[in-house]
């Protein structure tokens, strides 16, 4: 569905992203990782066409995604990592302007906006303004405004910022019905659990490349075991056990490394800023 | 509904959503329009009297002619008092200036007509109100010369007999003879003239012996758009505070772009598929629409509660407005694109807005500026809006008048538009 071709892209001197190929089929969510700076908000950017590769092609089900008002923009929806909707519009209003940018209107336009809407367990508050509405209210409304035109592709930029558990997990709930309609989805996070969650494959980037990519269990083999030597215990291992094998400079490391594991492994735990 | 018009209808319904800020921006100028009007004379009405004190240190009938003459004088509200208290009136800014008639000026003025010594009138003025001084000193000459002149040819008690006269000018030593002559002959014959009753004569419709006076007498007549309307100062203080004001919701129209941006709206805006040209003409789009309806609110206040009338061309005003309503979506535009931070970007807008309208004449009249400073102010796009409105108003100008307003705000904008998407930042 969507096919990124060897993407770069340079602010003066200063290549944000070197080379990126990126694939992602209909019914599929995945994961783009990174830390601080890696080049994920700018891969994002030319893939819903927001910055024009310096080279490298993007690709929406054969269409190029080029020009402002390209066709292939048409197929995609982008849901921001800031709230992007207008407060002081009601959120049928918000829909509806965002519909119209899409080419829809009349019956068509009001009929994507309830469904939009009812999508993300908004329909009740159509007419109410966002101003009014609670941080998970705004976030799933942020969604819905990327959702009235029925992309087949949905870029999403860290979707759950700052939303409280019951929000995250509607949201999560939202996406996986949107997996099953058979949209494809770029989800970017930085919290290992929900990649861990909803991404059926994850790419790692670090330095505006791509340093690994995969299923979850092709990445976890990523992580080499713990030293040289490896003990396999079984049964409950307590506290008191684990610090004794610290206390003789053993690491201790439990079956089946986290995405997290993954992650700091590839790109270390320096700080980002 | 197509993408501009969604676009356009977004901006609007959101700017006039925000009813308290739509209320300040309304309010504000009317009020202030309101001020200024009433401060540079309101509504058509008698010329203001100037308060004048006049001190008599003489008490000669010469002198009581002129003090009667300028209590006579509707461009006078005058007080004759002590010359302590005039002084002292001065400086509280009670009245405007006060006149001092010295003691002996019945006897001094007229010799002074014929080359003696001149008495000395000295005229106390509160600085502050300076640009009444030339009316009050040319209303007191015209008084002065009507009032010795008439004594001269009157042979009013108190006067030097024209004998004396001649004595003075045969002993003068500056004349040589000739001279002595003839103002010796110009002596007796108002001396003959004095005998006979002066100039008074049948035909004399005031019944006054008349003498040396003004050879004219004027008229004064306001040229105002029609003539049977008057100039009313409310059409310049809405015209100013009107353009002030739109120029201030440009001003939140452009710092909204820039809101837009870091809330990341805009981006989803461009994530669409629609172009640049479309994007950023919808914003001028909406913001012209906008300033119209601004411009006609403040007018309609204008109009309804101050008696302000579109003297001249409808059809030219509704020209000038447009034109600056384009003016004002594009000068936000240009914010947009110059601006970084929306709050750093707001002060300095209306740093630039407030240079803006005192240099277009929006808080003073342009032609109380200096010469140099009306010529620079051409280039100035505000003057050519204030101009226009007020071509279109209290001048009663007719369409032809808004031509120029017109073209000269159409082509800055073009200019601030073409900046602007020049130096518009597209990508994040």
């Amino acid at each position: 569905m969507l096919v990124a071709t060897d993407l770069w892209k340079s602010y003066g001197a200063k290549a944000a992203v070197a080379g990126v190929s990126l694939t992602v089929g209909a019914g599929e969510i995945v994961g783009l990782l990174g830390p601080n700076g890696a080049g994920k908000s700018t891969t994002v950017a030319m893939l819903c066409g927001l910055a024009a590769p310096d080279r490298g092609t993007v690709a929406i089900g054969g269409d190029a995604v080029g020009g402002e008002a390209s066709a292939a923009k048409r197929r995609i929806g982008l849901v921001t990592q800031e709230v992007a909707i207008f407060e002081a519009l009601s959120a049928r209003a918000n829909l509806e302007l965002f519909g119209a940018l899409y080419g829809l209107e009349g019956p068509q336009l009001a009929e994507r906006a309830m469904g939009a809407l009812d999508l993300v367990g908004l329909s009740a508050q159509a007419n109410a303004k966002p101003a009014t509405f609670s941080g998970g209210m705004k976030r799933r409304l942020n969604i819905a405004c990327a959702l009235v035109h029925e992309p087949a592709v949905l870029l999403l930029d860290e979707p759950t910022v700052g939303v409280d558990p019951q929000s995250r997990n509607a949201i999560f709930d939202n996406l996986e019905t949107l997996r099953a309609q058979g949209k494809a989805l770029v989800y970017t996070t930085h919290y290992m659990e929900e990649a861990e969650r909803l991404c059926d494959r994850v790419v790692i980037m670090d330095h505006g490349r791509v340093i690994a990519s995969g299923d979850r269990e092709s990445l976890r083999g990523l992580v080499p075991p713990a030293n040289a030597r490896r003990l396999e215990l079984e049964g409950e291992i307590d506290d008191g056990l684990v610090q004794l094998l610290a206390a003789r400079g053993l690491a201790v490391r439990r079956p089946g490394a986290t995405l997290e594991d993954v992650f700091l492994h590839l790109t270390g735990r320096a700080l980002r800023d | 509904m197509n993408a501009l018009a969604a676009l356009v209808r977004k901006d609007i319904v959101l700017y006039f959503g925000n009813r308290r800020a739509l209320l300040v921006t309304l309010a504000a100028p009317i009020l202030i329009a309101a001020f200024f009007g009433a401060v540079l004379g309101g509504a058509p009405r008698k010329p203001t009297r100037i308060p004048v004190a006049v001190v008599d240190l003489d008490g000669s009938t010469v002198s009581k002619s002129i003090v009667a003459a300028m209590k006579s004088d509707t461009a006078f509200e005058l007080r004759e008092m002590a010359e302590p208290e005039a002084v002292k009136l001065v400086r509280e800014g009670q009245v405007r200036a006060a006149a001092v008639i010295p003691a002996g000026f019945g006897r001094a003025a007229p010799r002074a007509l014929f080359g003696a010594a001149k008495p000395e009138i000295v005229i106390h003025y509160d600085p502050s109100q300076s640009t009444a001084l030339p009316l009050v000193s040319g209303l007191l000459a015209q008084h002065v010369m009507t009032g010795v002149g008439r004594a001269v040819f009157t042979a009013q008690a108190g006067l030097p007999s024209f004998a004396e006269l001649k004595r003075e000018v045969e002993a003068s030593p500056r004349l040589d003879d000739a001279r002595k002559h003839d103002l010796v002959t110009i002596f007796d014959s108002v001396e003959r003239l004095q005998a006979r009753g002066g100039l008074r004569t049948g035909d004399d419709a005031t019944g006054e012996a008349p003498g040396f006076a003004l050879p004219f007498k004027t008229r004064t007549a306001e040229v105002a758009g029609r003539v049977d309307r008057r100039y009313n100062a409310y059409a310049h203080s809405f015209a100013g505070m009107g353009v002030q004001f739109v120029l201030f919701m440009g001003i939140e129209m452009g710092v909204g772009l820039l809101l837009m941006r870091r809330m990341d709206l805009w981006k989803r805006l461009r994530a669409a598929p629609v172009s640049r040209a479309l994007l950023l003409g919808s914003r001028i789009a909406s913001g012209t629409l906008i300033a119209v309806a601004l411009v006609a609110a403040i007018y309609a206040a204008a109009i309804l509660f101050f008696g302000v009338r579109i003297d001249g061309s409808v059809v030219g005003f509704a020209a000038v407005a447009i034109a600056f309503a384009l003016l004002t979506s594009t000068f936000g535009l240009l914010i947009a694109a110059l601006g970084r931070t929306p709050e750093a970007t707001r002060g300095l807008a209306i740093l630039a807005t407030l240079l803006l309208v005192m240099l277009g004449g929006a808080w003073v009249p342009t032609f109380v500026f200096p010469d140099w400073l009306q010529s620079v102010t051409v280039w100035v796009p505000t003057r050519w809006a204030i101009d226009g409105l007020e071509a279109m108003t209290w001048r009663g100008q007719g369409l032809e008048a808004a031509w120029m307003p017109v073209a000269a705000m159409l082509a800055v904008s073009a200019v601030f538009a073409a900046i602007a998407v020049k130096r518009f930042a597209w990508e994040e």
